[in-house]
């Protein structure tokens, strides 16, 4: 492995970020390594969306700096071909799916690889095709997303990221939008992305699918990251009373 | 003494080769001026949710004014008014299109706007994480979704145009209703002949409701 490789690819430091009165992220740090996937526990509106939103720049801050696969993003938006390389880069799910209603569950999928990296069509479909398989939905392609179950949807929306050959994927909650029943099938599909290398960041509130997968888990509360450690750290013997009364509550149900 | 009101039907029939040359002129004026008024209607409609305050400002202004005010003191400001400082007349038709552009654009604006904010944030949010830029994800995603959503308030808007240009007969425009005073000022038989324009008025826009019908069906598919 050469140094370049184990670079962190993503690297936060010292990132805080307001929305207005309200101090969202606290001198946040955090570096994350190829190939390694991140889980990000925390209450209702500690700063774990906002924590990842900041890393594709969905989200402004105000200090610090981040950098992502050698593009550095400053406070207030101002770098935005940085910004663009970034999302060329970084693939997102999000708790409410977000696929494009008006269009096909195909044209879902091919039209970032179209548009932004300029294949053409014969080459978009090859690819979404493939990824549609991959994620178990290849013989829907032709229908609209209203037409899909949750889950199913969120299968798509998967393909759609991983289509742009992304090389981070981050998540937002991406089953808290699902009937139980479903939740399993997308856990599915990310734990063969995680076993195939990708590197990821999940905000999850399925415990036992980060004990599995997670490399590393963080727990942030009121917008600072408070604990962090493996699985095994944080789930059995967690340092900090607030990751302890956090981690009764959610296990309790 | 006995009054009767006695419909005459007969009278209404024979009114109607009179009135069939106002329907071009009802037609063109609408739609021409609809046409543009989409335009104008996209413009100030963007401009109006646009991130730079300061361009927000001239479309609140354009969008207030000609909404504010009545169409018919547009239409005679047009058409007596604005030749006063342009120096030379202006036809009574460009004045009917102008009024009903300018017009319908006002309310096409906030047509755009409302349609354009409608669409949930994470629409865009999906758009850009994927690469697109601001552009592409408004251009691909935002507005085909947005228009969908504008399709009926603009035949309300296509609606309520097309019965304007019944108040231009004021500027002696030989719309509709023109045709209608110009053929009772002979035959003294107004309750016929206005019958009969409000029957085609109404086979008008009829026609353009079941038209929006037939298209907001078909852009229904996957939504
Ligand atoms: N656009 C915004 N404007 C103002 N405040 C916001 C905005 N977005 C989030 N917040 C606030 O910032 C805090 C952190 O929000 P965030 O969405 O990151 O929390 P979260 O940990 O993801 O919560 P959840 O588990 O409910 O998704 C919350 O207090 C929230 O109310
Ligand atoms: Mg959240």
């Amino acid at each position: 492995m050469t140094a370049s490789t184990s670079d962190p690819i993503v690297r936060m430091e010292r990132v805080n970020k307001h929305f207005g009165d309200l101090h969202v992220l606290k001198d946040i740090e955090l570096a994350v390594k190829p190939g390694e996937v991140v889980v990000v526990i925390g209450a209702s509106g500690s700063g774990k969306s906002t924590l990842i939103r900041c890393i594709n720049g969905l989200e402004e801050f105000q200090q610090g700096h981040i950098e992502v696969d050698g593009n550095e993003l400053v406070p207030d938006g101002k770098s935005s071909k940085a910004l663009q390389r970034i999302r060329t880069e970084v693939g997102m799910v999000f708790q409410q799916f977000n696929l494009f209603p008006h269009l096909s569950v195909l044209d879902n999928v091919t039209l970032a690889p179209m548009k932004v990296r300029g294949w053409n069509r014969a080459d978009a479909t090859e690819t979404a095709e493939r990824l549609l398989d991959r994620v178990g939905i290849s013989d829907q392609a032709s229908k609209y997303p209203s037409q899909l179950s949750g889950g199913q949807q969120q299968r798509v929306a998967l393909a759609r990221a991983l289509a742009m050959e992304p090389r981070l994927m981050l998540f937002d909650e991406p089953t808290s939008a699902l009937d139980p029943e479903m939740i399993g099938e997308v856990l599915d599909a990310m734990r063969e992305l995680a076993r195939e290398g990708m590197t990821m960041i999940i905000v999850t509130h399925e415990m036992g699918f980060a004990r599995e997968v997670a490399d590393r888990v963080i727990f942030i509360h009121r917008g600072e990251i408070v604990e962090e450690g493996t699985p095994k750290q944080v789930f059995d013997s967690p340092g900090n009373e607030r990751t302890q009364s956090f981690l009764s509550r959610v296990l309790k149900h | 003494m006995e009054v009767t009101f006695q419909f005459d039907w007969a009278a209404a029939f024979r009114s109607i080769p009179h009135l069939l040359p106002g329907i071009p002129w009802t037609l063109l004026i609408s739609f021409g001026g609809l046409a543009i008024g989409f335009f104008i209607g996209i413009f100030f409609g963007l401009l109006r949710i646009s991130p730079i305050r300061w361009l927000r400002w001239p479309a609140i202004l354009y969008i207030e004014v000609f909404r504010g005010t009545p169409i018919l003191v547009q239409v005679l400001f047009i058409f007596y008014g604005l030749p006063q400082l342009l120096g030379g007349p202006i036809n009574a038709l460009t004045a009917g299109i102008a009024a009903i552009a300018v017009n319908s654009g006002a309310y096409i604006s906030e047509v755009v706007r409302g349609g354009v904010q409608s669409i949930e944030r994470g629409q865009r949010e999906a758009g850009l994480s994927l690469g697109l830029s601001r552009s592409q994800a408004f251009r691909y995603i935002i507005w085909p979704q947005a228009f969908r959503r504008m399709i009926p308030p603009l035949g309300n808007q296509g609606i309520i145009s097309i019965k304007d240009t019944s108040l231009f007969s004021v500027i002696g425009v030989g719309e509709l209703v023109r045709q209608g005073q110009i053929y009772i000022a002979t035959t003294f038989t107004a309750l016929e002949v206005y019958f009969m324009v409000a029957l085609m008025y109404l086979a008008i826009t009829w026609s353009l409701s079941i038209a929006l019908r037939m298209l907001e069906r078909k852009g229904l598919v996957g939504q």
